[in-house]
């Protein structure tokens, strides 16, 4: 494998890990508010305070590992990203701030302010929605070069219909990732009511999400063909991927081993995902990056995958540890610690 | 929009995230520090007050550190989105700090999530207290880090520019640049000095409001003394930063100083005014003190502004943030060190309401002597993003709407500076140390 390779797979790979441990934190935040109108709020609310308030600060750094890794395998692409997404990256920033003060503000200072539970909760749909136009950019066409500056067209962007089935389908992943998972969660802490209305999300959102992910590919055709016929040689990612979705939704539809939907779910992600990011190969913007000629030096390149490699021998046994003491704790789990 | 400058609104913007985000690093960074400390000796003297404080500090750390880390994964992408060219080129040689400092940043969030939520899920108080150690550890390592990346960006080194392009890049000697050992160093002592001088602050304060007085008399001492020993390393440190500057950045050392001619026995000149000639009034002039901070010689030649063209001279008014950091400094030293000889004396004066308030100023003002001894340094780089290789008009971004995002960036940060002041407020205000503290004498613990 060449180091371009490995650099960007390793970042997929994070990237991966931010958009399921992401997801679950997003959903629950967009459910929580929405069973605050329904006036069933405490269901979600201790879920939230017991899984996602210690685990947040992990997941915000998967997401920082991913843009500080991509500039330092790919430079090249601070350059081209980080002059066109001024804008669409500050919205997101903005958003996961006001989304991080609700962890700091709320859910240890003082109890439940409605509003706040409300902005809380679309963050959580707003935020995937800015950080996937990104991978709409990248798929070229939007971008054109002025004087050697790239500049970014709003108005192409903006009236893509790629750009909008990107969209669609963020928000409708990360309600379906979340639910599969609280339902598992709401399920192991014996919550009966809980495990049932979150069952009933997977429901409503399944179908949905193959729906948009279909548009998707079918928008593809017209805006990127490239990258569509290498999205074809590489079908049977995305027909296991659809086999996982089935198994999935037949487990969860027959209330049956919660715990392995969850994985299956993951799986099913997995090969979308890493199908994707196959089938933009080589490509980081369309057509003007590609992994290989906006690669870092040698020396840099193989200093970070030493790093890297150190760095997990760390991190591995403490996630582990993080896992143990707040999500797979029976006791901890079912709230019988405080 | 309203300043049609990337450049200018670039550079405004990059002042208004980071300087934002150092009052909550520097949190992050000392903090732990402090609450280590306040646990180790509750559970070494068996005092409950100690080990109290330490409970009290780590709620209000969770405040701070959540802000810290928006605030950092702001700064993070905007280096990218401000700065693109400057990332360009900075990512082939100086990537591998950044990267390194993730994972200080993972392994101070997860421990940190640990600590805060299993305060009695352990029999063992010690067990418990470890884990504190990889979160202090991480805080400082951040703070390593960043700063190694700034000190390349003050004196760039391991790697060749040949023919305008870069050539043998060398990642480690990258990392330890002639700017490092000083600024690393300089930067973790006064980080840890400000905030014992905060939570001093903090205590002295609470005693002129009567409250619980053993609890808050024991902070304030363990704190002073702290503080004290951090504001004489700070010192100590910043001495050598000055040889350092002389040596490698004399431009800085020289417009910090308003050193206009090379020369001899150099006098160091505080605060004052310059006149339309750049003669300096109403300063305040210590005879030989610039040669010796230089090179520890009155004798010694310092150069002067004259020896660089004129669009290299750094911004003048970098004197006066010199000035201020170097006051703040002198201040606390003298202030803790009074406060340590009153105590073994058994002087009484310090335990006045003017000498609390004294106290009391130090916590702002110690966090005014960071931001501006960030502000000399950095604007002290001027007109140099990557000093001698690349100016900031070069590095910033061509895009436009800058000035936009500046506006909402300034009401981002109103919201959380506000927040956090008021749940701070909250949080100590509905549970004050009284209460707490019957809690546990009822045998109530929860
Ligand atoms: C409470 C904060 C504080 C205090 C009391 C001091 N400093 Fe400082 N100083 C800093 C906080 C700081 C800083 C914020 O940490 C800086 C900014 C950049 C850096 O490396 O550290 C800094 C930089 C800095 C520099 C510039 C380094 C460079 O640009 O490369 C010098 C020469 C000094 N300091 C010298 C001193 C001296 C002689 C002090 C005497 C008491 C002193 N500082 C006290
Ligand atoms: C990767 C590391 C860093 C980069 C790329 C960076 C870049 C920059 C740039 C481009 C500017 C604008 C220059 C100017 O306007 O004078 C700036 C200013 C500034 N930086 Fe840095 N910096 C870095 C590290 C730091 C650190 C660690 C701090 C500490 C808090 C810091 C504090 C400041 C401050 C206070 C200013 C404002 C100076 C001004 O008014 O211009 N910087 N930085
Ligand atoms: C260019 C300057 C800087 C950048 C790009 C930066 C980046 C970041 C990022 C991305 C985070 C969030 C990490 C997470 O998700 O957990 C963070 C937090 C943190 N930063 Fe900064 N930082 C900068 C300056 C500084 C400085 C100057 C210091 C210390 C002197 C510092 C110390 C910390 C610490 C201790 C944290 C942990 C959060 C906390 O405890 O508040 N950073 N920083």
């Amino acid at each position: 494998m060449s180091l371009e390779i490995i650099g960007i797979t390793v970042l997929w790979l994070f990237l991966f890990f931010y958009i399921i441990v992401g997801s679950i934190d997003f959903g629950a935040g967009v459910f929580n508010a929405h069973s605050i109108i329904n006036g069933k709020q405490h269901v979600l609310s201790k879920v939230i305070q017991r899984y996602l308030s210690p685990v947040w600060e992990v997941t915000n750094v998967f997401f920082v590992f991913f843009f500080v890794g991509i500039i330092g395998f790919f430079p090249d692409s601070a350059f081209l990203f980080g002059s066109v997404l001024l804008v669409p990256a500050s919205i997101s920033i903005i958003l996961l701030a006001l989304r991080g003060s609700y962890y700091a503000f709320e859910s240890y200072g003082s109890q439940g302010h409605r509003g706040y539970a409300f902005m809380y909760g679309a963050t959580g749909i707003l935020i995937p929605a800015s950080l996937s136009v990104v991978l709409t950019i990248s798929e070229g066409g939007f971008v054109y070069m002025d004087d050697g500056q790239p500049v970014l067209s709003y108005e192409l962007l903006f009236t893509s219909p790629l750009t909008w089935a990107i969209v669609v389908l963020s928000i409708v992943a990360v309600l379906y990732i979340s639910s599969v998972f609280l339902t598992w969660y709401a399920s192991k802490t014996e919550d009966q009511e809980a495990t049932g209305i979150m069952r009933k999300y997977v429901l409503i959102w399944a179908v949905p999400l193959i729906v948009a992910a279909g548009g998707i590919i079918f928008e593809l055709q017209n805006h990127n063909s490239a990258h569509f016929d290498s999205i074809l040689n590489l079908w049977w990612m995305f027909a296991l991927s659809f086999v996982l979705w089935a198994v999935t939704l037949w487990l969860i539809w027959n209330k049956r081993k919660y715990g392995l939907a969850v994985w299956l779910m993951i799986g099913q992600f997995a090969f979308a995902f890493f199908g994707y990011g196959i089938s933009h190969y080589p490509y980081l913007l369309y057509p003007y990056l590609t992994i290989y000629d906006g690669f870092t030096n040698e020396a840099m390149a193989i200093s970070l995958i030493v790093v890297f490699i150190l760095g997990m021998m760390l991190l591995l046994p403490s996630l582990y540890l993080l896992l143990r003491l707040f999500l797979f704790d029976p006791k901890y789990v079912k709230g019988k610690r405080e | 929009m309203f300043i049609d400058d990337p450049v200018l609104m670039s550079r405004l913007l990059t002042l208004l995230t980071l300087s934002f985000h150092i009052f909550y690093a520097t949190v992050g960074v000392g903090l732990p520090l402090m609450i280590m400390l306040f646990h180790w000796l509750g559970i070494k003297k068996d005092d409950i007050h100690y080990i109290l404080m330490a409970r009290r500090l780590a709620k209000g750390f969770v405040v701070t550190v959540a802000v810290g880390v928006v605030t950092g994964t702001a700064i993070g992408l905007q280096l990218a989105l401000l700065w693109p060219n400057f990332m360009q080129l900075a990512g082939h040689i100086i990537a591998l700090p950044l990267f390194m400092e993730v994972f200080a940043f993972f392994f101070e969030a997860i421990f940190l999530g640990i600590y805060l939520y299993t305060w009695d899920r352990f029999d063992n108080q010690k067990k418990h207290l470890l884990l504190l150690v990889p979160v202090a550890i991480g805080g400082a390592m951040s703070a390593f880090f960043i700063t190694v990346v700034n000190s390349f960006m003050n004196a760039p080194g391991g790697f060749e520019m040949i023919n305008g392009e870069l050539a043998n890049v060398n990642p480690l000697l990258a990392m330890f640049t002639v700017a490092m050992p000083t600024k690393v160093t300089h930067v973790l002592a006064t980080a840890y000095m400000t905030i014992a001088f905060t939570l001093a602050a903090i205590a002295a304060f609470r005693l002129m409001k009567g409250s619980h007085k053993a609890y808050y008399k024991k902070s304030l001492n363990v704190m002073m003394k702290v503080g004290f020993v951090f504001a004489i390393a700070a010192a100590i440190i910043g001495d050598f930063s000055g040889k350092y500057l002389a040596e490698h950045q004399p431009e800085k050392l020289a417009a910090a100083e308003w050193h206009f001619e090379t020369d001899e026995q150099a006098p160091l000149i505080l605060w004052g005014i310059l006149d339309e000639n750049n003669e300096v009034k109403y300063g305040i002039e210590i005879p030989f003190a610039l040669s010796i901070l230089a090179h520890s010689d009155p004798n010694a030649e310092v150069i002067g502004l004259d020896q660089f063209p004129e669009e290299h001279h750094p911004p003048l008014i970098i004197h006066y943030f010199f000035d201020t950091m170097i006051t703040i400094g002198m201040f606390m030293l003298t202030l803790s060190f009074v406060f340590l000889v009153a105590r073994w004396r058994n002087w009484t004066f310090v335990d006045k309401k003017w000498y609390r308030w004294l106290i009391v100023m130090g916590a702002p003002l110690s966090f005014l002597g960071i931001q501006a001894g960030w502000w000399m340094s950095e604007v002290g780089r001027q007109p140099w993003i990557l000093r001698g290789i690349m100016t900031v008009d070069e590095g910033a971004t061509t895009a436009s709407h800058v000035d936009l995002v500046f506006f909402f960036f300034v009401l981002l940060y109103l919201i959380l500076g506000v927040g956090t002041i008021v749940v701070l407020r909250k949080m100590f205000k509905d549970k004050p140390v009284e209460k707490e503290l019957e809690s546990y004498a009822g045998g109530d613990e929860q």
